[in-house]
C-alpha cells in the first residue's frame, strides 16, 4: 500500500472539494446570517481550483488507489471536467436568479459542491461501494437542492418525489450490488470482470439488471424517468439547469466505466438493457415533448431523448461507441448550459415566467437573445453543420460499425420526430406577434449564452481538441 | 446437545416469533417493542459466532436509538393503523400475484447458486486480536476513502435536515444566557419609594 499523501495526490480534485465544502461551511456558519452573501462566488473558487488540479492532473500516469476503490485515469478527468464546469457555470447563472425569488440560502452553493463532490468519487468510482457512497452523496444533495425552496408547494413536491423515487432506484442498486458481490465475490469492477469471465450466471446477469435499474434512474432515461419532468418543472430553475447539466454526466459516466470494466464477459446480457433503455428514451423525448407548453418540462423531455441518443453510443460496446458517448455529452453539457442561459432570462418585470408563448417574437423584441436561442435550438435538433449534429453523428456511427443498424435508424428517425418541437421554438421566436419582452439578462447569463451557442456553431471549424481528448478518454477504459 | 447450540435455538425461536409478531400485532406500539425483542436477540446470536463488537454496537444503535425514534413516531404521529389496513384485503391477491412471482424469481437465482471460488467467505477473526482492534485495523487504515466519503454523506444529510426544516422566525424572543447572567440587581430591580396613603 502507498504512503497516504501519495494516495491522496490522485484524488487532488475531491480532497480540493471536501476541504472547500467544510471551509464554507464553517464560513457560513460563523457568518450568522442566513443569506448568501459571498459564498457563490468562494464556492465557484473551490470548485474552479478542483477544475485547475483536474486539467493540471492529467499528465499523470492512471492510477488505481484506496484499495482499488478509486480509479484516477483520463476518462475520469474527462468527465471530472465536464463535470465541475457544469457545476460552476450554473453557480454563476444563479446567484440573482435564487436572490429575486427570494430562495436565497448560503447553504445552496455548498451543496452544489457536496454534489460535485459526490459526481467526482462517482466518476472515479472503481468498485461498487465506492459506487454508491459517491452516488449517495450526490443524490443526498440534490434531493435537497431540488426542495431548496421550501415555501413553494410545486419545489417541495418536486423534491419529495425525487426523494421518494431516488431512494427506491438506489435501494434497487444496492439489491444489485449485493447479489453481485455475492456471485462474483469481489467488489472492485476488475474483480468482478474476473469472476464472471465469459459466462455469467443468473445471479450475475439479475444483479446486473437491478444495478443498471439505479443507474439508469440517476440517468433519467426510460423506464426510470417518471420523476423527471415533475422536477424539472418544480424546481426553480437553477436547480433544474443543474439537474440537466452534472449530474447527468456523472451518471453517463459511472455507467459506461461499469460496463466496460466489469462486464467486457457479458456483453449481450448488458446489451439488450441498453439497447431497450436507449430506443424508449428516444422514442418518449421525441414524442412526449410535442404537446408541451412549459419550456422546463420541456427541456425535461428533451433531456430525456438525448440520454437516450448517448446511450446508443454505450450500446456498441466498442472504443469508438465510448468516445461518442464523450463528445455527445461534452456537446450535450454546452447546449443545456446554454438554453438554460436563455430560460433563466426570462423574467418580465421581474417576474421569472416559463411557457414557451412567452418567448414569442423574441426575434424582434431581443434579436441577439433570439439569435443564439434558436442556433441552440437547431443544434439540439441535430441540424448540420451545429455541433449537435456531430454529437448525433459520432453515436450513431459507432451504432452501425457494430452493427447495430436498426437501433442507428430507429435514432435518426426519432430525432427527426424531435426536430420538430425545438423548431417549433425557433418558430414561436421568429414568427409569432411578439410577447411582452424580457428583462435584461444579467452579464453571466448574456456571456454563457453567447459563448455557448456561437461554440456550437463554429464546432466543426476545429472540432479536434474535444474529439482528440474524448478519444484519449475512451482509450483509457479499453 | 452443548450449550451454545441451545442458546442458538433460543435465540433463533424468539426473533423469528417477535420477528412475526411485529407485522401481526394490533397495536403499533407492541409492534415496537417486539421489534426491540427480535433486535436484543440478534445480538444473542452475533455474541455466539464470536462477533462481539457487531453484538453491542446493534444493542446500542438499534435498540438504543432506532427502535427508540420508532416508539417515538408511533406515540406522537397517532397514526390510524386502521385506516391504513382499510384496502389491505382488496389488494391482497395482487400482492401475493407479485409476491409468488419474486418468490418464483428467487428460487430461479438461488438455484444456480455458485459461490465464486476465489472469494473468501469470511475473514478468519485474529486469534490475538479484539473485535474492535481488527475492525478498526482496516476501517481507518484499507477502507479510510470509503470511511471518510461515508462521514461525508452523512454531513450532507445533517446540512440537508438543517436547511429544510429551520426556520429563523423574526420577532421570537430566545433565551440568552449571557444576558441572563450578565444581570445585575441595579439593572433588574427598581426601588420605588411608595408614599404612604397614596398607593402605587
Amino acid at each position: 500500500m502507498n504512503s497516504l499523501s501519495l494516495e491522496l495526490a490522485h484524488a487532488l480534485p475531491e480532497a480540493i472539494l471536501a476541504l472547500g465544502a467544510v471551509v464554507l461551511l464553517l464560513i457560513g456558519a460563523f457568518r450568522g446570517r442566513d443569506d448568501d452573501g459571498p459564498m457563490t462566488e468562494l464556492a465557484v473558487v473551490v470548485l474552479g481550483a478542483a477544475l485547475v488540479a483536474v486539467v493540471l492532473g492529467g499528465h499523470r500516469p492512471a492510477g488505481v488507489v484506496f484499495d482499488d476503490a478509486f480509479i484516477d485515469d483520463s476518462f475520469g478527468d474527462f468527465m471530472k471536467g465536464l463535470s465541475l464546469t457544469g457545476s460552476i457555470v450554473v453557480l454563476l447563472m444563479s446567484g440573482g436568479f435564487l436572490r429575486q425569488s427570494g430562495v436565497d440560502k448560503f447553504e445552496f452553493p455548498i451543496l452544489v459542491v457536496l454534489a460535485t463532490l459526490g459526481m467526482l468519487m462517482l466518476i472515479s468510482a472503481n468498485g461498487l461501494i465506492a459506487l454508491y457512497l459517491g452516488l449517495e452523496l450526490m443524490s443526498l444533495s440534490l434531493y435537497v437542492v431540488a426542495a431548496i425552496s421550501r415555501d413553494d408547494a410545486r419545489a417541495s413536491e418536486a423534491g419529495l418525489k425525487y426523494f421518494v423515487l431516488g431512494a427506491l432506484s438506489s435501494g434497487m442498486l444496492l439489491y444489485g450490488a449485493s447479489l453481485l458481490y455475492g456471485f462474483a465475490g469481489s467488489v472492485s469492477f476488475a474483480g468482478i470482470a474476473a469472476a464472471i469471465g465469459g459466462h455469467p450466471n443468473m445471479g450475475v446477469i439479475f444483479g446486473l439488471v437491478f444495478l443498471f435499474a439505479g443507474l439508469a434512474f440517476k440517468m433519467s432515461v426510460v423506464p426510470f424517468h417518471m420523476w423527471t419532468p415533475d422536477v424539472y418543472e418544480g424546481a426553480p430553475t437553477p436547480v433544474t439547469a443543474f439537474f440537466a447539466s452534472a449530474p447527468k454526466m456523472a451518471a453517463v459516466a459511472v455507467s459506461t466505466r461499469v460496463i466496460m470494466t466489469a462486464f467486457p464477459g457479458a456483453v449481450s446480457e448488458w446489451q439488450q438493457v441498453i439497447v431497450f433503455m436507449a430506443l424508449a428514451s428516444m422514442a418518449l423525448g421525441s414524442f412526449a415533448a410535442i404537446n408541451q407548453s412549459n419550456i422546463k418540462r420541456l427541456m425535461a423531455y428533451s433531456s430525456i431523448g438525448h440520454m437516450g441518443f448517448a446511450l446508443v453510443g454505450l450500446a456498441a460496446g466498442t472504443e469508438a461507441g465510448v468516445k461518442g458517448v464523450a463528445v455527445y455529452m461534452a456537446i450535450y453539457l454546452v447546449m443545456t448550459l446554454g438554453a438554460f442561459a436563455a430560460i433563466l432570462s426570462m423574467r418580465v418585470n421581474g417576474k421569472a415566467v416559463e411557457k414557451i408563448n412567452d418567448l414569442a417574437g423574441l426575434a424582434r423584441t431581443n434579436p441577439a437573445m433570439g439569435f443564439f436561442f434558436a442556433m441552440l435550438m437547431f443544434s439540439l435538433a441535430g441540424v448540420p453543420p451545429l455541433a449537435g449534429f456531430f454529437a448525433k453523428f459520432y453515436v450513431f456511427m459507432a451504432a452501425v460499425d457494430a452493427k447495430l443498424y436498426w437501433l442507428a435508424v430507429i435514432g435518426i428517425l426519432t430525432s427527426a420526430v424531435a426536430a420538430f418541437y425545438y423548431l417549433r421554438i425557433v418558430k414561436v421566436m421568429y414568427f409569432d406577434e411578439p410577447a411582452p419582452a424580457f428583462d435584461r439578462p444579467s452579464v453571466t447569463q448574456r456571456v454563457v449564452l453567447a459563448v455557448s451557442s456561437l461554440a456550437m456553431l463554429l464546432f466543426w471549424i476545429y472540432p479536434a481538441p474535444l474529439v482528440d481528448a474524448a478519444a484519449a478518454a475512451a482509450h483509457s477504459l479499453f | 446437545m452443548t450449550l451454545a447450540t441451545a442458546f442458538f435455538y433460543l435465540f433463533s425461536i424468539v426473533t423469528i416469533a417477535s420477528a412475526v409478531m411485529v407485522i401481526s400485532a394490533r397495536n403499533p406500539v407492541h409492534s415496537v417493542l417486539f421489534l426491540i425483542l427480535a433486535f436484543v436477540n440478534a445480538a444473542g446470536l452475533f455474541l455466539l459466532t464470536g462477533a462481539e463488537f457487531l453484538a453491542m454496537i446493534l444493542v446500542v444503535v438499534y435498540v438504543g436509538a432506532v427502535a427508540v425514534l420508532f416508539l417515538f413516531v408511533v406515540m406522537m404521529l397517532d397514526v390510524d393503523f386502521a385506516e391504513l389496513k382499510q384496502g389491505f384485503l382488496q389488494y391482497l391477491p395482487i400482492g401475493m400475484l407479485v409476491g409468488l412471482i419474486v418468490l418464483v424469481e428467487l428460487i430461479t437465482v438461488i438455484g444456480v447458486w455458485s459461490v465464486a471460488p476465489q472469494a473468501a467467505l469470511s475473514t478468519p477473526t485474529p486469534g490475538h486480536m479484539t473485535n474492535v482492534e481488527a475492525l478498526g485495523r482496516v476501517l481507518y487504515t484499507q477502507y479510510v476513502y470509503l470511511f471518510q466519503a461515508a462521514g461525508f454523506v452523512l454531513l450532507t444529510a445533517m446540512i440537508g435536515a438543517i436547511v429544510l426544516t429551520l426556520h429563523h422566525r423574526p420577532n421570537v424572543r430566545r433565551q440568552n444566557i449571557a444576558e441572563q447572567n450578565a444581570r445585575t440587581r441595579a439593572s433588574a430591580i427598581e426601588v420605588k419609594k411608595v408614599p404612604s396613603r397614596a398607593g402605587v
